[in-house]
């Protein structure tokens, strides 16, 4: 089980914003009346994005509020999932995948730059406190690997030169394109594609 | 090899484009109507005739799944969850239809959902695939527009209503009832079965929990025919397949092929081959990360079905491929595994909270040569206790791997860990709770 720490500070108060509280209406709608609690996940990933990417105690008891239930069942439910994160976190927050199919092409290379570039621990803050990194599980990306996720997006293929490039460009502020970096667009074999042959010339 | 024309994902690699129109064109919601107009019966007996098992991992046959739904509905409705929860290390392949083939799914949740008798489907993607999530709900969207969902969805009179549920990353709810309490806003820890979610499920109402890849092949079985489905592969392990080839080889690919494939034809063929040759191949993971591995000897011969897997002591699992090479650790690459299980284990068996830390640490010091040689005997002991003692099959996912290890490079793990804490003259071991009885003065 992985551990997950509170942060220490803690804003009072937290609402959602107005396109939120729509969008959060909207969620609550997709379940059947009187299984509210159903949106849980969907609340606080909204409160997650709407909070710099992360998580106070003040947005679980509103959202606890908001949906009718008990605020332990809103904490259990935020302290189980990986991907809430409970301590600030960076604006870009990159998300490098170590498990085994993306270790043996490489993945702790990745790991080398993330700690040579960004910060020398995981978690955080770098010098110029836009971007932090961190060590996750599978991504569900393997035949692309090695990759990594920056906030939605998924860069595959990468190499470290190709990942300080994308480092770079970020602490400029612009958002490099997702994606392959080897210049495919989807998981077919490179240059040796034996199947939909028919298709591809269509 | 299977001919293109077999092929029931010809959008694989997005040649195409993923809209409505573009799907049209590909054969998707061509004559649903009809399909669903012949009855609630003739669909599930055509897929029983098909033998269409579950491509989600477990392989349970999917004509048999939907008839314990109940012929008719009660005071509860029915629930149709699609499991999108892809997260077993070296799987990659419903990713490519939720982005590229997201109308076979959206048509095979009708179909399905018309033949289980529900009006409400939910499709739980995990959180990651936030972007492949957009694309899906955007394809949803699109069908609503052009009234294949909603009331009377394609002319079937049926009305069907499909929700996106997002996951937040933990493994473990790709497990069905763990996934059920996850959509209905608790912690994702599975639940006991009996009872089974086909009579007791979401918001304890009878649910049927399928795999997307599962779902998307069965339009076309229907268009095209149980027979026609059966004829591919052999029998009970029948039609195509996409597997996901990763890890050491030259060109890592998805790529649909037959069932029963002989995997060096898929390795040397699809992925352009081990990386610095065959002989250079130390052992293949087969079906996910959660399967015992094979070691090269098998991987020349094997065929990858079913069957054949489990008579190699394996299981295909969801036909996620690793390929690990002669340049790799694999003691490191094993323990990386291990720390995976270590980290998404849920916390509610304590065998498996505790074991798969436990596997985690002593094949760290393995790695390192740092164990003595009875902890070889005594990981496979802790393996064994895992195994069968947990509420939902993680426990097994977590321990075969390392039992596959342990079977097939024993030999090698003791190379590297000689150490002998009975002889005197390596006594220093730090975590030897006797140390007081080797040394002299105590004695």
């Amino acid at each position: 089980m992985a551990v997950k720490k509170i942060s220490k500070a803690q804003p009072e108060k937290f609402e959602f914003s107005k396109k939120n509280k729509e969008t959060a209406d909207s969620i609550i709608k997709n379940y059947p009346s009187g299984k509210q609690q159903s949106a849980v996940m969907a609340l606080l990933y909204l409160a997650q994005k709407q909070n710099d990417n992360w998580i106070p105690l003040s947005a679980m008891k509103y959202i606890a509020k908001y949906l009718d239930m008990p605020y332990i069942k809103v904490y259990e439910v935020a302290t189980f999932y990986s991907m809430y994160n409970l301590t600030p976190v960076g604006k870009y927050f990159f998300q490098v995948c170590t498990t085994t199919p993306c270790m043996l092409r490489g993945a702790y290379n990745l790991v080398d730059v993330c700690k040579r570039k960004i910060s020398e621990e995981e978690n955080r803050l770098s010098e110029d406190g836009k971007t932090s990194w961190l060590e996750v599980e599978c991504l569900g990306a393997c035949v692309n690997a090695p990759m990594l996720q920056l906030n939605e997006n998924y860069y595959e293929d990468l190499d470290p030169k190709k990942l300080e490039q994308i480092i770079d460009k970020i602490s400029n502020d612009e958002v490099p394109q997702p994606g392959s970096y080897r210049g495919r667009l989807s998981s077919e074999p490179e240059n040796t594609r034996k199947t939909l042959i028919g298709n591809k010339n269509a | 090899m299977l001919e293109d024309k077999d092929r029931i994902f010809q959008n694989l690699y997005n040649d195409f484009g993923a809209d409505l129109t573009s799907a049209k064109q590909r054969g998707d919601w061509k004559d649903t109507k009809e399909i669903c107009g012949k009855g609630r019966e003739w669909i599930i007996n055509e897929i029983k005739a098909s033998e269409l098992r579950g491509r989600g991992g477990a392989g349970f046959p999917t004509g048999l799944k939907w008839s314990f739904a109940p012929k008719e509905v009660g005071s509860r409705p029915h629930y149709l969850v699609i499991n999108a929860d892809e997260s077993e290390p070296g799987t990659c392949k419903d990713r490519d239809i939720l982005r590229f083939e997201p109308h076979k799914l959206i048509e095979g949740c009708l179909i399905a959902s018309y033949a289980v008798n529900a009006h409400k489907c939910y499709i739980y993607i995990r959180g990651e695939y936030f972007n492949e999530g957009q694309k899906l709900q955007t394809a949803i969207d699109e069908a609503y527009k052009d009234g294949l969902l909603g009331k009377n969805s394609a002319g079937t009179d049926w009305e069907l209503d499909i929700y996106i549920h997002y996951g937040a990353g933990a493994y473990i709810c790709g497990e069905e009832t763990a996934l059920l309490e996850s959509i209905e806003g608790k912690k994702g820890q599975p639940r006991l079965k009996p009872p089974f979610p086909a009579l007791i499920g979401l918001y304890g109402c009878p649910t049927i929990i399928n795999n997307v890849e599962t779902i998307s092949v069965v339009p076309t079985i229907l268009r095209r025919g149980g027979k026609w489905f059966s004829s591919l592969g052999r029998p009970k392990n029948t039609g195509s397949k996409i597997y996901c080839i990763s890890g050491n080889v030259n060109n890592p690919c998805n790529v649909e092929e037959e069932m029963g494939i002989p995997l060096k034809e898929l390795i040397e063929k699809h992925a352009g081959g081990v990386i610095g040759g065959w002989d250079n191949l130390k052992a293949v993971i087969p079906g996910g990360s959660s399967m015992p591995l094979l070691p090269k000897e098998t991987c020349e011969t094997i065929k990858m079905d079913f069957d054949a897997c489990v008579e190699n002591k394996t299981g295909l699992g969801t036909a996620g491929i690793v390929v690990i090479n002669k340049d790799q650790d694999i003691i490191k690459c094993m323990a990386r595994i291990a720390r995976f299980y270590k980290h998404e284990s849920c916390g509610q068996c304590t065998p498996c909270r505790e074991g798969s830390g436990w596997m985690w640490r002593m094949l760290e010091r393995m790695a390192k040569g740092e164990a003595t040689r009875d902890e070889v005997d005594m990981l496979l002991d802790v393996t064994k206790q895992i195994e069968g003692h947990t509420i939902c099959a993680f426990g097994e996912g977590s321990s075969w791997p390392v039992q596959g290890l342990i079977r097939n490079f024993k030999d090698e793990i003791i190379e590297r860990n000689k150490f002998d804490p009975i002889v005197k003259k390596q006594k220093d071991i730090p975590y030897l709770v006797d140390q007081h009885l080797l040394e002299k003065e105590n004695a």
